[in-house]
Protein backbone atom coordinates (compact mmCIF):
# COMPACT_ATOMS: atom_id res chain seq x y z
CA UNK A 1 0.00 0.00 0.00
CA UNK A 2 0.76 3.74 -0.06
CA UNK A 3 3.74 5.12 2.17
CA UNK A 4 2.75 9.03 2.08
CA UNK A 5 6.34 10.42 3.21
CA UNK A 6 4.37 14.06 2.47
CA UNK A 7 1.60 13.25 5.10
CA UNK A 8 4.32 12.82 7.69
CA UNK A 9 6.07 15.99 7.37
CA UNK A 10 2.41 17.62 7.67
CA UNK A 11 1.00 15.73 10.22
CA UNK A 12 3.67 13.86 12.09
CA UNK A 13 6.30 15.82 11.96
CA UNK A 14 5.00 19.51 12.31
CA UNK A 15 5.85 21.24 15.80
CA UNK A 16 3.21 23.35 16.53
CA UNK A 17 3.94 26.53 18.82
CA UNK A 18 2.93 28.37 21.33
CA UNK A 19 2.49 24.11 23.06
CA UNK A 20 2.17 24.55 26.87
CA UNK A 21 3.28 21.61 28.50
CA UNK A 22 1.96 21.02 32.13
CA UNK A 23 4.03 19.99 35.12
CA UNK A 24 1.55 18.09 37.02
CA UNK A 25 0.09 14.87 36.18
CA UNK A 26 -3.13 15.43 34.54
CA UNK A 27 -5.87 13.65 35.83
CA UNK A 28 -8.82 12.60 32.86
CA UNK A 29 -12.17 11.91 33.91
CA UNK A 30 -12.00 8.28 34.00
CA UNK A 31 -9.28 8.41 36.51
CA UNK A 32 -6.39 7.64 34.14
CA UNK A 33 -3.78 10.39 34.54
CA UNK A 34 -1.40 11.43 31.54
CA UNK A 35 1.71 12.23 31.91
CA UNK A 36 3.13 15.91 30.51
CA UNK A 37 -0.18 16.83 28.86
CA UNK A 38 0.29 19.41 26.74
CA UNK A 39 -1.84 22.15 24.84
CA UNK A 40 -1.33 23.60 21.38
CA UNK A 41 -2.70 26.84 20.77
CA UNK A 42 -2.89 30.04 18.98
CA UNK A 43 -4.44 33.50 20.37
CA UNK A 44 -5.22 36.68 18.38
CA UNK A 45 -5.22 39.84 19.50
CA UNK A 46 -3.93 41.79 22.83
CA UNK A 47 -5.49 40.38 26.27
CA UNK A 48 -5.46 44.11 28.09
CA UNK A 49 -4.09 45.07 31.31
CA UNK A 50 -7.47 43.30 33.60
CA UNK A 51 -7.20 40.42 31.47
CA UNK A 52 -11.14 40.93 30.79
CA UNK A 53 -11.24 40.57 27.13
CA UNK A 54 -10.37 36.93 26.34
CA UNK A 55 -12.88 34.74 24.04
CA UNK A 56 -12.24 31.15 24.03
CA UNK A 57 -12.78 29.29 21.15
CA UNK A 58 -13.50 25.70 21.21
CA UNK A 59 -13.17 24.05 17.78
CA UNK A 60 -15.46 21.53 16.16
CA UNK A 61 -14.03 17.45 15.44
CA UNK A 62 -11.61 18.32 12.45
CA UNK A 63 -11.07 21.86 13.72
CA UNK A 64 -7.97 23.04 15.08
CA UNK A 65 -6.33 25.90 16.72
CA UNK A 66 -5.89 27.74 13.58
CA UNK A 67 -9.21 29.22 13.64
CA UNK A 68 -8.11 32.32 11.74
CA UNK A 69 -4.95 33.27 9.77
CA UNK A 70 -3.25 29.91 7.70
CA UNK A 71 -3.11 27.04 8.82
CA UNK A 72 0.48 25.75 8.20
CA UNK A 73 -0.75 22.29 7.65
CA UNK A 74 -3.54 23.01 4.90
CA UNK A 75 -2.24 26.19 3.74
CA UNK A 76 -5.39 27.51 4.06
CA UNK A 77 -7.44 30.03 5.39
CA UNK A 78 -8.49 29.12 9.29
CA UNK A 79 -11.86 27.90 9.36
CA UNK A 80 -13.41 30.82 11.71
CA UNK A 81 -10.91 33.26 9.30
CA UNK A 82 -13.85 35.42 8.31
CA UNK A 83 -15.27 35.57 12.26
CA UNK A 84 -11.98 36.53 13.88
CA UNK A 85 -9.70 39.47 13.24
CA UNK A 86 -9.72 43.51 13.24
CA UNK A 87 -13.39 44.86 12.51
CA UNK A 88 -14.39 41.31 12.28
CA UNK A 89 -17.53 39.78 14.92
CA UNK A 90 -14.29 38.73 17.20
CA UNK A 91 -12.67 41.75 16.53
CA UNK A 92 -9.04 41.32 17.66
CA UNK A 93 -9.34 45.29 18.01
CA UNK A 94 -11.09 45.14 21.65
CA UNK A 95 -10.63 41.09 22.21
CA UNK A 96 -8.03 38.86 22.87
CA UNK A 97 -9.13 35.65 21.28
CA UNK A 98 -7.89 32.14 21.87
CA UNK A 99 -8.37 28.91 20.42
CA UNK A 100 -6.37 25.24 21.38
CA UNK A 101 -6.44 22.61 19.62
CA UNK A 102 -8.46 19.90 22.08
CA UNK A 103 -7.28 16.86 23.99
CA UNK A 104 -7.01 13.92 21.45
CA UNK A 105 -6.63 15.89 18.58
CA UNK A 106 -3.80 15.66 16.27
CA UNK A 107 -2.43 19.59 15.95
CA UNK A 108 -0.19 19.31 19.00
CA UNK A 109 -2.16 18.66 21.60
CA UNK A 110 -1.54 15.71 23.35
CA UNK A 111 -3.68 13.06 21.84
CA UNK A 112 -2.72 9.34 19.86
CA UNK A 113 -0.38 10.64 17.99
CA UNK A 114 1.84 12.00 20.69
CA UNK A 115 4.50 10.62 22.36
CA UNK A 116 3.91 8.52 25.68
CA UNK A 117 6.81 9.86 27.66
CA UNK A 118 7.04 6.44 29.45
CA UNK A 119 7.41 4.31 26.72
CA UNK A 120 8.65 6.89 24.27
CA UNK A 121 6.66 5.35 21.51
CA UNK A 122 3.74 6.62 19.74
CA UNK A 123 0.35 6.33 22.15
CA UNK A 124 -2.01 5.03 19.47
CA UNK A 125 -4.53 3.39 20.55
CA UNK A 126 -3.41 3.05 23.66
CA UNK A 127 -4.07 6.60 24.73
CA UNK A 128 -6.26 6.85 27.15
CA UNK A 129 -10.13 7.59 26.77
CA UNK A 130 -11.30 10.75 27.03
CA UNK A 131 -14.31 13.18 27.33
CA UNK A 132 -15.67 16.34 26.39
CA UNK A 133 -15.27 17.59 30.15
CA UNK A 134 -11.47 16.39 29.74
CA UNK A 135 -11.00 18.30 26.46
CA UNK A 136 -12.06 21.49 28.94
CA UNK A 137 -10.20 20.68 31.48
CA UNK A 138 -6.81 21.36 29.58
CA UNK A 139 -7.96 24.09 28.34
CA UNK A 140 -8.92 25.41 31.69
CA UNK A 141 -5.06 25.33 32.65
CA UNK A 142 -4.60 26.72 29.75
CA UNK A 143 -6.53 30.11 30.99
CA UNK A 144 -5.15 29.70 34.26
CA UNK A 145 -1.62 29.55 32.72
CA UNK A 146 -2.62 32.59 30.68
CA UNK A 147 -3.51 34.62 33.85
CA UNK A 148 -7.17 35.00 32.96
CA UNK A 149 -9.37 35.11 36.06
CA UNK A 150 -11.97 35.05 34.26
CA UNK A 151 -13.26 34.92 30.36
CA UNK A 152 -15.21 37.22 28.91
CA UNK A 153 -16.99 34.35 26.38
CA UNK A 154 -16.41 30.91 24.87
CA UNK A 155 -17.57 29.95 21.98
CA UNK A 156 -18.33 27.28 19.27
CA UNK A 157 -20.31 25.30 17.08
CA UNK A 158 -20.73 21.83 17.15
CA UNK A 159 -18.40 19.39 19.34
CA UNK A 160 -17.01 23.44 19.95
CA UNK A 161 -20.48 23.57 21.35
CA UNK A 162 -20.36 20.59 23.77
CA UNK A 163 -16.90 22.15 24.79
CA UNK A 164 -18.83 25.43 25.95
CA UNK A 165 -21.57 23.43 27.88
CA UNK A 166 -18.77 22.02 29.75
CA UNK A 167 -17.63 25.16 30.22
CA UNK A 168 -20.93 26.89 31.89
CA UNK A 169 -21.45 23.73 33.83
CA UNK A 170 -18.48 23.14 35.10
CA UNK A 171 -16.56 26.93 35.46
CA UNK A 172 -19.25 28.89 35.75
CA UNK A 173 -17.65 31.85 37.70
CA UNK A 174 -15.30 31.43 35.02
CA UNK A 175 -17.43 32.56 31.98
CA UNK A 176 -19.62 35.58 31.40
CA UNK A 177 -20.78 35.03 28.04
CA UNK A 178 -21.72 31.00 26.86
CA UNK A 179 -22.59 30.93 23.34
CA UNK A 180 -23.01 26.86 22.27
CA UNK A 181 -23.78 26.70 18.91
CA UNK A 182 -24.94 24.30 16.33
CA UNK A 183 -25.02 21.40 19.26
CA UNK A 184 -26.76 19.30 21.61
CA UNK A 185 -26.51 18.08 25.46
CA UNK A 186 -26.07 14.90 24.19
CA UNK A 187 -25.50 12.71 21.24
CA UNK A 188 -28.68 10.90 19.84
CA UNK A 189 -28.61 7.11 18.39
CA UNK A 190 -28.71 8.49 15.09
CA UNK A 191 -25.57 10.44 15.97
CA UNK A 192 -23.55 7.71 17.21
CA UNK A 193 -24.71 5.22 14.52
CA UNK A 194 -23.20 7.54 11.59
CA UNK A 195 -20.10 7.96 13.88
CA UNK A 196 -19.83 4.51 13.87
CA UNK A 197 -19.93 3.88 10.17
CA UNK A 198 -16.55 6.02 10.35
CA UNK A 199 -14.77 4.20 12.64
CA UNK A 200 -15.50 1.10 10.95
CA UNK A 201 -14.28 2.22 7.84
CA UNK A 202 -10.94 3.16 9.89
CA UNK A 203 -10.75 0.22 11.34
CA UNK A 204 -11.64 -2.26 8.51
CA UNK A 205 -8.32 -0.18 6.77
CA UNK A 206 -5.74 -2.59 5.88
CA UNK A 207 -3.45 -0.41 6.95
CA UNK A 208 -5.06 0.84 10.41
CA UNK A 209 -3.11 -2.09 11.87
CA UNK A 210 -4.80 -2.26 15.22
CA UNK A 211 -4.08 1.46 15.41
CA UNK A 212 -0.13 1.10 14.81
CA UNK A 213 -0.04 2.47 11.42
CA UNK A 214 2.68 5.42 12.31
CA UNK A 215 5.29 2.79 13.43
CA UNK A 216 4.65 1.13 10.31
CA UNK A 217 4.80 4.08 8.83
CA UNK A 218 1.34 3.80 6.68
CA UNK A 219 -1.59 5.99 6.76
CA UNK A 220 -5.24 3.96 6.88
CA UNK A 221 -6.39 6.61 4.01
CA UNK A 222 -8.98 4.58 2.91
CA UNK A 223 -10.69 4.44 6.02
CA UNK A 224 -10.11 7.94 7.23
CA UNK A 225 -11.23 8.99 3.87
CA UNK A 226 -14.78 7.00 3.57
CA UNK A 227 -15.22 8.41 7.62
CA UNK A 228 -14.98 11.65 6.22
CA UNK A 229 -16.96 11.71 3.21
CA UNK A 230 -20.12 9.99 5.36
CA UNK A 231 -19.36 12.81 8.18
CA UNK A 232 -19.21 15.77 4.91
CA UNK A 233 -22.98 14.65 4.16
CA UNK A 234 -24.45 15.00 7.60
CA UNK A 235 -22.96 18.25 7.66
CA UNK A 236 -24.51 19.39 4.68
CA UNK A 237 -28.45 19.59 4.06
CA UNK A 238 -30.26 17.81 0.79
CA UNK A 239 -31.21 21.08 -0.66
CA UNK A 240 -27.56 22.57 -0.35
CA UNK A 241 -26.25 19.65 -2.36
CA UNK A 242 -29.20 19.78 -4.87
CA UNK A 243 -28.12 23.19 -5.47
CA UNK A 244 -24.33 22.42 -5.60
CA UNK A 245 -24.19 19.85 -7.60
CA UNK A 246 -27.83 18.64 -8.62
CA UNK A 247 -27.69 15.55 -10.94
CA UNK A 248 -24.45 16.89 -12.83
CA UNK A 249 -22.30 14.55 -14.29
CA UNK A 250 -18.46 14.99 -15.46
CA UNK A 251 -19.22 14.14 -18.96
CA UNK A 252 -18.28 10.62 -19.60
CA UNK A 253 -19.72 7.26 -20.41
CA UNK A 254 -17.19 4.94 -20.46
CA UNK A 255 -18.41 1.87 -19.53
CA UNK A 256 -15.06 0.72 -17.59
CA UNK A 257 -15.17 3.85 -15.67
CA UNK A 258 -18.69 3.00 -14.57
CA UNK A 259 -17.68 2.89 -10.61
CA UNK A 260 -15.29 5.60 -10.85
CA UNK A 261 -17.72 8.63 -9.99
CA UNK A 262 -19.48 10.16 -12.98
CA UNK A 263 -21.48 12.35 -10.66
CA UNK A 264 -20.33 15.80 -9.53
CA UNK A 265 -21.18 15.14 -5.75
CA UNK A 266 -19.20 11.75 -6.10
CA UNK A 267 -15.93 13.38 -6.91
CA UNK A 268 -16.83 16.18 -4.79
CA UNK A 269 -16.98 14.01 -1.57
CA UNK A 270 -14.30 11.96 -2.91
CA UNK A 271 -11.58 15.33 -2.86
CA UNK A 272 -13.02 16.01 0.72
CA UNK A 273 -12.14 12.66 1.94
CA UNK A 274 -8.61 12.89 -0.22
CA UNK A 275 -7.86 16.31 1.96
CA UNK A 276 -9.16 15.23 4.94
CA UNK A 277 -5.96 12.19 5.33
CA UNK A 278 -3.47 14.57 4.87
CA UNK A 279 -4.30 16.74 7.56
CA UNK A 280 -5.76 14.58 10.67
CA UNK A 281 -4.95 11.57 11.91
CA UNK A 282 -6.94 8.59 12.34
CA UNK A 283 -6.57 7.25 15.80
CA UNK A 284 -7.61 11.00 16.69
CA UNK A 285 -10.65 10.44 14.89
CA UNK A 286 -11.50 7.44 16.78
CA UNK A 287 -10.84 9.33 19.91
CA UNK A 288 -12.87 12.43 19.45
CA UNK A 289 -15.78 10.75 17.86
CA UNK A 290 -15.98 8.42 20.11
CA UNK A 291 -15.93 11.49 23.07
CA UNK A 292 -18.49 12.88 21.35
CA UNK A 293 -20.72 9.67 21.35
CA UNK A 294 -20.57 9.22 25.53
CA UNK A 295 -21.11 13.20 25.46
CA UNK A 296 -24.57 13.29 27.61
CA UNK A 297 -24.95 16.00 30.20
CA UNK A 298 -28.47 14.70 31.64
CA UNK A 299 -26.80 11.20 32.46
CA UNK A 300 -25.23 11.72 35.75
CA UNK A 301 -28.97 12.96 36.59
CA UNK A 302 -31.46 10.56 35.00
CA UNK A 303 -31.82 12.51 32.02
CA UNK A 304 -32.71 15.34 34.00
CA UNK A 305 -31.17 17.85 32.21
CA UNK A 306 -32.55 20.88 34.15
CA UNK A 307 -30.11 19.61 37.14
CA UNK A 308 -27.09 20.69 35.13
CA UNK A 309 -28.04 24.13 35.42
CA UNK A 310 -28.98 24.82 38.68
CA UNK A 311 -28.04 28.14 40.02
CA UNK A 312 -25.65 28.80 36.76
CA UNK A 313 -25.06 32.12 36.80
CA UNK A 314 -23.51 32.68 33.14
CA UNK A 315 -25.43 34.35 30.34
CA UNK A 316 -26.21 31.93 27.70
CA UNK A 317 -27.14 32.45 24.04
CA UNK A 318 -27.99 29.32 21.96
CA UNK A 319 -28.02 29.00 18.61
CA UNK A 320 -29.23 26.30 15.88
CA UNK A 321 -30.26 26.49 11.97
CA UNK A 322 -33.37 25.64 10.43
CA UNK A 323 -31.34 23.36 8.02
CA UNK A 324 -29.00 21.16 10.47
CA UNK A 325 -30.65 17.79 10.55
CA UNK A 326 -27.19 16.70 12.63
CA UNK A 327 -28.07 19.16 15.43
CA UNK A 328 -31.33 20.01 14.86
CA UNK A 329 -32.71 22.66 16.66
CA UNK A 330 -35.07 20.86 18.88
CA UNK A 331 -31.92 19.51 20.73
CA UNK A 332 -31.03 23.10 21.21
CA UNK A 333 -34.65 23.77 22.93
CA UNK A 334 -34.33 21.06 25.13
CA UNK A 335 -30.99 23.16 26.38
CA UNK A 336 -33.43 26.01 26.36
CA UNK A 337 -35.96 24.71 28.29
CA UNK A 338 -33.41 23.58 30.86
CA UNK A 339 -32.28 26.36 31.33
CA UNK A 340 -35.28 28.39 31.41
CA UNK A 341 -36.52 25.39 34.02
CA UNK A 342 -33.89 27.36 36.55
CA UNK A 343 -34.88 30.59 35.70
CA UNK A 344 -31.30 31.15 33.77
CA UNK A 345 -30.45 33.87 31.77
CA UNK A 346 -30.59 32.44 28.47
CA UNK A 347 -31.03 33.74 25.09
CA UNK A 348 -31.78 31.52 21.93
CA UNK A 349 -32.03 32.28 17.94
CA UNK A 350 -33.30 29.70 15.46
CA UNK A 351 -31.32 30.71 11.98
CA UNK A 352 -32.31 30.22 8.82
CA UNK A 353 -30.06 28.92 6.65
CA UNK A 354 -30.47 25.66 4.50
CA UNK A 355 -26.81 25.10 4.38
CA UNK A 356 -27.05 22.14 7.44
CA UNK A 357 -24.65 21.89 10.19
CA UNK A 358 -22.13 23.01 8.39
CA UNK A 359 -23.76 26.63 8.73
CA UNK A 360 -21.80 27.56 11.46
CA UNK A 361 -18.55 27.73 9.69
CA UNK A 362 -20.24 29.63 6.66
CA UNK A 363 -21.14 33.37 6.12
CA UNK A 364 -24.26 33.68 7.55
CA UNK A 365 -25.18 37.04 7.51
CA UNK A 366 -27.49 36.85 10.95
CA UNK A 367 -24.75 34.37 12.95
CA UNK A 368 -22.66 37.42 12.18
CA UNK A 369 -25.36 39.85 13.27
CA UNK A 370 -26.30 37.51 16.46
CA UNK A 371 -23.14 37.22 17.34
CA UNK A 372 -22.14 41.13 17.30
CA UNK A 373 -24.86 41.94 18.85
CA UNK A 374 -24.49 39.84 21.84
CA UNK A 375 -20.86 40.61 22.64
CA UNK A 376 -22.24 44.12 22.50
CA UNK A 377 -24.78 43.42 24.87
CA UNK A 378 -22.54 41.74 27.31
CA UNK A 379 -20.17 44.28 27.65
CA UNK A 380 -22.87 46.33 28.86
CA UNK A 381 -23.52 44.97 32.29
CA UNK B 1 -40.08 60.06 33.11
CA UNK B 2 -42.96 59.62 31.43
CA UNK B 3 -41.99 62.58 29.07
CA UNK B 4 -40.65 60.40 26.32
CA UNK B 5 -42.12 56.91 27.28
CA UNK B 6 -45.11 55.14 26.89
CA UNK B 7 -47.34 55.93 30.03
CA UNK B 8 -48.11 52.06 30.12
CA UNK B 9 -44.74 51.81 30.72
CA UNK B 10 -44.31 54.29 33.28
CA UNK B 11 -47.22 52.21 34.77
CA UNK B 12 -45.34 49.19 35.45
CA UNK B 13 -42.18 50.40 36.21
CA UNK B 14 -44.25 52.12 39.49
CA UNK B 15 -45.59 48.77 40.26
CA UNK B 16 -42.91 46.64 39.91
CA UNK B 17 -40.63 46.38 43.32
CA UNK B 18 -36.67 46.38 43.15
CA UNK B 19 -34.57 43.62 42.59
CA UNK B 20 -37.20 41.67 40.58
CA UNK B 21 -37.08 38.62 38.74
CA UNK B 22 -39.04 39.31 35.23
CA UNK B 23 -40.88 37.75 32.38
CA UNK B 24 -41.76 40.00 29.63
CA UNK B 25 -43.67 38.13 26.97
CA UNK B 26 -43.74 39.66 23.77
CA UNK B 27 -40.71 42.08 24.76
CA UNK B 28 -40.48 43.46 21.34
CA UNK B 29 -37.39 45.86 21.47
CA UNK B 30 -36.49 45.20 24.77
CA UNK B 31 -37.95 48.88 25.63
CA UNK B 32 -39.68 47.92 28.83
CA UNK B 33 -36.94 45.53 30.37
CA UNK B 34 -34.61 48.33 29.75
CA UNK B 35 -36.41 50.26 31.72
CA UNK B 36 -37.38 48.29 34.54
CA UNK B 37 -33.03 46.73 34.49
CA UNK B 38 -32.92 51.08 35.08
CA UNK B 39 -35.09 51.88 37.20
CA UNK B 40 -35.31 48.44 39.60
CA UNK B 41 -32.66 46.82 38.94
CA UNK B 42 -34.51 44.31 37.68
CA UNK B 43 -33.18 41.20 35.84
CA UNK B 44 -35.12 40.00 32.97
CA UNK B 45 -35.84 38.26 30.57
CA UNK B 46 -37.45 38.39 27.38
CA UNK B 47 -39.77 35.97 24.64
CA UNK B 48 -40.12 37.76 21.36
CA UNK B 49 -41.00 36.17 17.96
CA UNK B 50 -39.60 38.97 15.41
CA UNK B 51 -36.26 38.30 14.47
CA UNK B 52 -35.08 42.77 14.02
CA UNK B 53 -36.68 42.76 17.34
CA UNK B 54 -34.56 40.09 18.76
CA UNK B 55 -31.64 41.65 17.59
CA UNK B 56 -32.10 44.89 19.28
CA UNK B 57 -32.45 43.12 22.46
CA UNK B 58 -29.25 41.06 22.25
CA UNK B 59 -27.40 44.43 21.62
CA UNK B 60 -29.28 45.89 24.56
CA UNK B 61 -27.55 42.98 27.00
CA UNK B 62 -31.08 41.71 27.36
CA UNK B 63 -31.71 38.00 27.41
CA UNK B 64 -34.22 36.85 24.84
CA UNK B 65 -36.11 34.22 23.07
CA UNK B 66 -36.55 34.09 20.11
CA UNK B 67 -39.85 32.08 19.46
CA UNK B 68 -43.90 31.65 20.16
CA UNK B 69 -44.41 32.73 23.76
CA UNK B 70 -47.21 29.99 23.90
CA UNK B 71 -44.28 27.40 22.91
CA UNK B 72 -42.04 28.80 25.08
CA UNK B 73 -43.43 29.22 28.60
CA UNK B 74 -44.63 25.81 29.08
CA UNK B 75 -41.02 25.23 30.11
CA UNK B 76 -40.26 27.66 32.91
CA UNK B 77 -41.05 25.88 36.35
CA UNK B 78 -43.87 27.50 38.97
CA UNK B 79 -43.42 30.98 40.38
CA UNK B 80 -39.39 31.51 39.13
CA UNK B 81 -40.74 34.96 38.11
CA UNK B 82 -41.55 38.05 40.60
CA UNK B 83 -43.51 39.25 37.22
CA UNK B 84 -44.87 37.62 34.46
CA UNK B 85 -45.50 40.67 32.31
CA UNK B 86 -47.74 40.39 29.16
CA UNK B 87 -47.98 44.00 27.51
CA UNK B 88 -50.44 44.62 24.88
CA UNK B 89 -50.22 40.71 23.53
CA UNK B 90 -53.14 38.76 25.41
CA UNK B 91 -55.61 40.47 22.87
CA UNK B 92 -53.26 38.81 19.66
CA UNK B 93 -53.15 34.95 21.61
CA UNK B 94 -55.55 32.01 19.87
CA UNK B 95 -56.10 30.96 24.26
CA UNK B 96 -56.02 34.19 26.55
CA UNK B 97 -57.60 31.87 29.25
CA UNK B 98 -55.10 29.24 29.12
CA UNK B 99 -51.89 31.86 28.91
CA UNK B 100 -53.59 33.76 31.72
CA UNK B 101 -53.27 30.39 33.73
CA UNK B 102 -49.91 30.14 32.26
CA UNK B 103 -47.97 33.09 33.10
CA UNK B 104 -49.84 32.58 37.06
CA UNK B 105 -48.36 29.53 37.03
CA UNK B 106 -44.72 30.25 36.30
CA UNK B 107 -45.02 34.02 38.01
CA UNK B 108 -46.09 35.18 41.17
CA UNK B 109 -47.71 38.12 39.74
CA UNK B 110 -48.79 39.10 36.68
CA UNK B 111 -48.93 42.60 34.70
CA UNK B 112 -51.69 42.63 32.09
CA UNK B 113 -51.92 45.39 29.83
CA UNK B 114 -54.67 45.61 27.10
CA UNK B 115 -56.44 48.19 24.44
CA UNK B 116 -60.08 48.72 25.80
CA UNK B 117 -62.66 48.09 23.63
CA UNK B 118 -65.16 50.39 25.87
CA UNK B 119 -63.44 53.24 25.54
CA UNK B 120 -65.71 56.04 24.15
CA UNK B 121 -63.97 56.51 20.82
CA UNK B 122 -64.86 52.60 20.29
CA UNK B 123 -68.41 52.83 21.30
CA UNK B 124 -68.88 55.94 19.44
CA UNK B 125 -67.50 54.37 16.24
CA UNK B 126 -69.60 51.25 16.44
CA UNK B 127 -72.74 52.78 17.40
CA UNK B 128 -72.59 56.08 15.10
CA UNK B 129 -70.81 54.79 11.75
CA UNK B 130 -71.43 51.33 12.38
CA UNK B 131 -67.94 50.54 11.54
CA UNK B 132 -64.71 48.93 13.41
CA UNK B 133 -62.94 51.15 15.63
CA UNK B 134 -59.73 52.66 14.93
CA UNK B 135 -57.68 54.70 17.32
CA UNK B 136 -54.46 55.48 18.32
CA UNK B 137 -54.30 52.12 20.96
CA UNK B 138 -56.06 50.50 17.74
CA UNK B 139 -54.25 51.74 15.20
CA UNK B 140 -55.09 48.52 12.38
CA UNK B 141 -58.27 48.05 10.52
CA UNK B 142 -59.89 45.04 11.00
CA UNK B 143 -58.62 42.85 8.23
CA UNK B 144 -54.75 44.29 9.41
CA UNK B 145 -54.70 44.06 12.60
CA UNK B 146 -53.79 40.51 14.91
CA UNK B 147 -56.27 41.50 17.72
CA UNK B 148 -58.37 38.43 17.62
CA UNK B 149 -59.38 38.88 21.27
CA UNK B 150 -60.37 42.16 21.78
CA UNK B 151 -62.18 43.22 25.28
CA UNK B 152 -62.90 45.91 28.01
CA UNK B 153 -61.95 46.54 31.47
CA UNK B 154 -65.21 45.28 32.35
CA UNK B 155 -65.00 41.67 30.37
CA UNK B 156 -61.68 41.45 31.71
CA UNK B 157 -62.67 42.09 35.69
CA UNK B 158 -65.06 39.77 35.04
CA UNK B 159 -62.62 36.89 33.55
CA UNK B 160 -60.43 37.60 36.00
CA UNK B 161 -63.10 36.82 39.04
CA UNK B 162 -64.09 33.78 37.00
CA UNK B 163 -60.79 32.45 37.06
CA UNK B 164 -60.32 32.82 40.78
CA UNK B 165 -57.70 35.58 40.33
CA UNK B 166 -56.96 38.53 42.70
CA UNK B 167 -57.02 42.51 40.93
CA UNK B 168 -54.11 43.48 43.25
CA UNK B 169 -53.98 47.18 41.31
CA UNK B 170 -55.65 48.37 38.12
CA UNK B 171 -54.91 51.89 35.96
CA UNK B 172 -56.34 53.26 33.15
CA UNK B 173 -54.62 55.27 30.55
CA UNK B 174 -55.54 57.49 27.98
CA UNK B 175 -52.64 59.06 26.24
CA UNK B 176 -50.08 59.91 28.84
CA UNK B 177 -52.49 59.71 31.80
CA UNK B 178 -52.79 57.86 34.06
CA UNK B 179 -56.16 57.03 35.79
CA UNK B 180 -55.59 55.10 38.90
CA UNK B 181 -57.59 52.67 40.44
CA UNK B 182 -60.07 54.80 42.84
CA UNK B 183 -61.58 56.41 39.52
CA UNK B 184 -64.89 54.99 39.44
CA UNK B 185 -64.74 51.84 37.03
CA UNK B 186 -67.47 52.61 34.92
CA UNK B 187 -65.88 55.72 34.38
CA UNK B 188 -62.73 54.45 33.64
CA UNK B 189 -63.96 51.83 31.23
CA UNK B 190 -65.60 54.89 29.26
CA UNK B 191 -62.55 56.86 29.60
CA UNK B 192 -59.36 54.62 29.52
CA UNK B 193 -57.96 53.78 26.28
CA UNK B 194 -55.95 50.97 27.57
CA UNK B 195 -55.43 49.31 30.98
CA UNK B 196 -52.70 48.09 33.23
CA UNK B 197 -53.95 45.50 35.54
CA UNK B 198 -51.64 43.97 38.25
CA UNK B 199 -53.05 40.16 39.26
CA UNK B 200 -52.64 37.42 41.01
CA UNK B 201 -53.54 34.03 42.47
CA UNK B 202 -55.85 34.00 45.32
Amino acid sequence: MTTNKSYYKNIYNYEHTPNLVLNKNFKLQNGKMLQKANIAYQTYGKLNKEKSNAILICHALTGDQYASGINPITKKKGWWHDMIGKGKVFDTNSYYIICSNVLGGCMGTSGPKSINPLSKTFYGINFPEISIKDMVKLQYELIKFLGIKKLFCVVGGSMGGMQVLEWGINYPEKVKLAIPIATSFRHTAQNIALHEVGRQAIKNDFNWIEGNYIDKKVVPEKGLSAARMVAHITYMSEKSLSTKFGRNKRGFNNISKIFSGNFEVESYLQYQGSSFVKRFDANSYLYLTKSMDRFDLSEKYNGKLESVFKNNTCKWLIISFTSDWLFPTSESRHIVSALNANACKVSFVEIESDRGHDSFLLKVPRLYKILRGFLIGGKLQ
Amino acid sequence: MMKNGRADHYVITKIVKKNSRILDIGCADGKLLHLLKREKNASGQGIEIEHDKVEVCLQKGLSVVEGDANKEIISFPNKCFDYVILSQTLQTVERPKWIMNEILRIGKKAIISFPNFGYWLCRTQIAFKGKMPVTSDLKLHWYDTQNIHLCTISDFCELVNEMNFVIENKFGINGKKVLSYPFNSFLMNLFASHAVFLIKNK
